[in-house]
């Protein structure tokens, strides 16, 4: 029966991966200090307790602004980049794009040091510009990536027949090209957002002073009793990702509807 | 029909480099104000790079190009009096039917409801009254061909261009969108220049055509003559079928030439007749219509000459012969119309074939 070995595997393996962020909830809704069975009952107090740390709050709105800096900016990058591969041609445009996609594959470690004993050489402070401007570095190889594909699909003579009718390049940017790389560009920026959300390893090293909220959460883990109210923050990021991919899927789905393109699968 | 038009659009000895590449090789010609013109030839000859010339979307290495008396040397795209069709026909997808054929009209000054109006007549005027709030991308083919020539017609330019536009659609909407695009053309008035390598096409649906090959004009003629004086075989070769006979010229005078063709034997032509190059020795050309295979009671009201039939391909109206002429090895293509009652020849049958000397084309 290899059906009935298939299946099993696809059951082992989504347990595998979904019963860990399924246990976040429990134990944020579980009144006790511990992470561990038996549960001790139902309570919503290590919510409350999210809403009297301040430290949490600096995290958060600091890793807010990185997030929407850092997709904002290589979003931008990425839209310039992607336009450039894809529409003109220009000497060592091979090498230059490999270069520029190369911080996908640098282990963010060696780019976190690296980046560090620059900035340390130059005299710039460490602050949440700094950071910003590592997760830049990171996101922009994804912002190219998921837009080259955008552009790429636009037909050139749709330009054309913008010029054609008498629009100028600006206009036709606007008026043809944007709309229709548009599920792209907020693809890029959703991701870049979530990554540069999540990312410890450079704002570990770049943020100085500023703690943001995965390097808050790592801290807090030396003190046994705060884990219920991480489990608790934990379940809200969780709920807000998932709402956040949704939003994504259905921006990305109305797009190809609206063109009536084929539907070549999203990250949903 | 074209006779004593002004000029709508002039080539003077363009050229186009790609590099080393030489897309166009000195074209020099005259496109007449308000004719159906084409630029007929096989891939990579330069015609759609010609016709892009005129569009503003190449720039030329050297040479000029005129349209309307202007020089268009540093006029961009998007300011000259033409309007293209795409072979992709371009149709923007995330707008409706009405916002893609108005979306020319986005500075013109006109009210709102005049431009609305505008576009509801260039819809009626392409078949499509109706659709004006359709989304693009729900049209087929066809449909879609008909709200690029809308959206293309409504600026009313004084040159429509037409980059292979009927390529991607069916043979039975090829030929229905070939008769409109005549009815259209005569309708509008406006000069159009059909970029196209399909021979039957531009022989249907132009006054003249350009028929180019390796970056340059090899002929440029009405259809007729270029059917039935091509002047070289390499253009008698493209347009259509044509039959070939080594011949051997004899003597030349007083604007005729003797020829001794293979199978047909010796044969006074006209001057006219003679064509240009051929490599590789002389011989004389002909149309598979231009030959009548003789059935019992038949006479030949011109030349005779004897053949066997090697091939026969049955059409349902016509039936073509391959045959070959006593006293030549050369395969010749004729073909019949099929006529009620009148057997189709079988395979090895001896026939009488009937043909005159004024068909003929000497390539030399």
């Amino acid at each position: 029966m290899k059906g009935g070995w298939f299946k099993s595997y696809t059951i082992v393996y989504l347990v595998f991966l979904y019963a860990p962020i399924l246990l976040l909830p429990l134990f944020a809704f579980n009144n006790a200090t511990t992470v561990a069975f038996p549960l001790e009952g139902f309570t919503t107090k290590w919510f409350g307790q999210l809403w009297t740390e301040p430290a949490l709050h600096k995290a958060l709105k600091n890793s807010l602004i990185i997030a929407v800096s850092s997709a904002v900016i290589s979003t931008m990058l990425g839209i310039f980049a992607a336009r450039a591969s894809t529409r003109y041609r220009f000497p060592f445009k091979a090498p230059l794009m490999g270069l520029i996609m190369l911080p996908l594959v640098l282990p963010e470690v060696i780019v976190a040091v690296a980046l560090l004993a620059v900035l340390l050489g130059l005299g710039v402070s460490l602050s949440i510009f700094t950071v910003i401007l590592g997760h830049v570095l990171v996101c922009t190889p994804f912002a190219i990536a998921i837009l080259s594909s955008a552009f790429q699909s636009l037909d050139q003579s749709l330009e054309e027949a913008s010029y054609d009718l008498g629009e100028s390049a600006v206009s036709t940017f606007r008026l043809i090209i944007l709309p229709l790389v548009m599920p792209g560009i907020i693809s890029a920026l959703l991701i870049t957002f979530t990554i540069s959300l999540d990312e410890f390893i450079i704002a570990f090293f770049l943020a100085g002073n500023e703690n943001t909220l995965p390097v808050y959460i790592l801290g807090q883990f030396r003190f046994p009793q705060n884990i219920p109210v991480i489990m608790a923050l934990g379940t809200i990021l969780v709920c807000l990702s998932i709402a956040l991919l949704a939003t994504a899927e259905y921006f990305r789905r109305r797009g190809i509807a609206k063109t009536g393109g084929k539907d070549t699968g999203g990250f949903l | 029909m074209t006779s004593e038009k002004s000029t709508m659009i002039e080539f003077k000895d363009v050229h186009k480099y790609y590099g080393d590449y030489h897309a166009l090789r000195g074209i020099t010609a005259t496109i007449r104000a308000g004719e159906f013109f084409s630029l007929l030839g096989p891939s990579g000859c330069g015609k759609t790079t010609l016709l892009r010339t005129i569009a503003g979307f190449e720039g030329i290495s050297s040479g000029v190009v005129m349209i309307d008396g202007k020089d268009m040397e540093g006029v961009p795209a998007n300011v000259r009096p033409t309007n293209m069709v795409f072979q992709s026909y371009a149709i923007f997808p995330h707008l409706t039917v009405a916002q893609n054929v108005g979306f020319g009209l986005r500075k013109d000054p006109r009210s709102k409801a005049e431009k609305a109006q505008a576009v509801t007549e260039a819809l009626e005027m392409v078949g499509l009254k109706g659709y004006g709030d359709r989304a693009a991308h729900a049209l087929s083919g066809g449909q879609r061909q008909r709200v690029a020539l809308a959206r293309a017609l409504i600026l009313k330019p004084k040159v429509l261009l037409l980059d292979e536009p009927l390529s991607a659609l069916d043979k039975k909407m090829r030929e229905q969108m070939q008769m409109e695009l005549i009815k259209l053309q005569r309708q509008v008035g406006i000069t159009f220049i059909l970029v196209t390598h399909d021979q039957e096409e531009a022989l249907v649906m132009s006054d003249r055509i350009a028929v180019m090959f390796d970056g340059e004009v090899a002929q440029l003629a009405d259809p007729e003559t270029l059917y039935r004086r091509p002047n070289s075989r390499k253009v008698a070769d493209f347009i259509g079928t044509m039959n070939f006979l080594p011949a051997k010229i004899l003597s030349e005078s007083g604007g005729m030439v003797e020829v001794e063709a293979e199978g047909f034997g010796k044969l006074s032509l006209s001057a006219e007749q003679v064509s240009g190059a051929n490599s590789g020795g002389a011989s004389v050309g002909f149309r598979p219509e231009t030959l009548t295979i003789l059935f019992d009671g038949q006479t030949a009201t011109d030349r005779e000459s004897m053949a066997v039939v090697e091939e026969v391909v049955y059409y349902g109206d016509m039936t073509y012969y391959d045959i070959k002429l006593d006293g030549s090895a050369a395969a010749i293509r004729l073909s019949m119309r099929n006529v009620f009652g009148r057997p189709v020849l079988d395979i090895g049958a001896r026939a009488r074939v009937a043909w005159s000397a004024g068909a003929l084309v000497l390539f030399r």
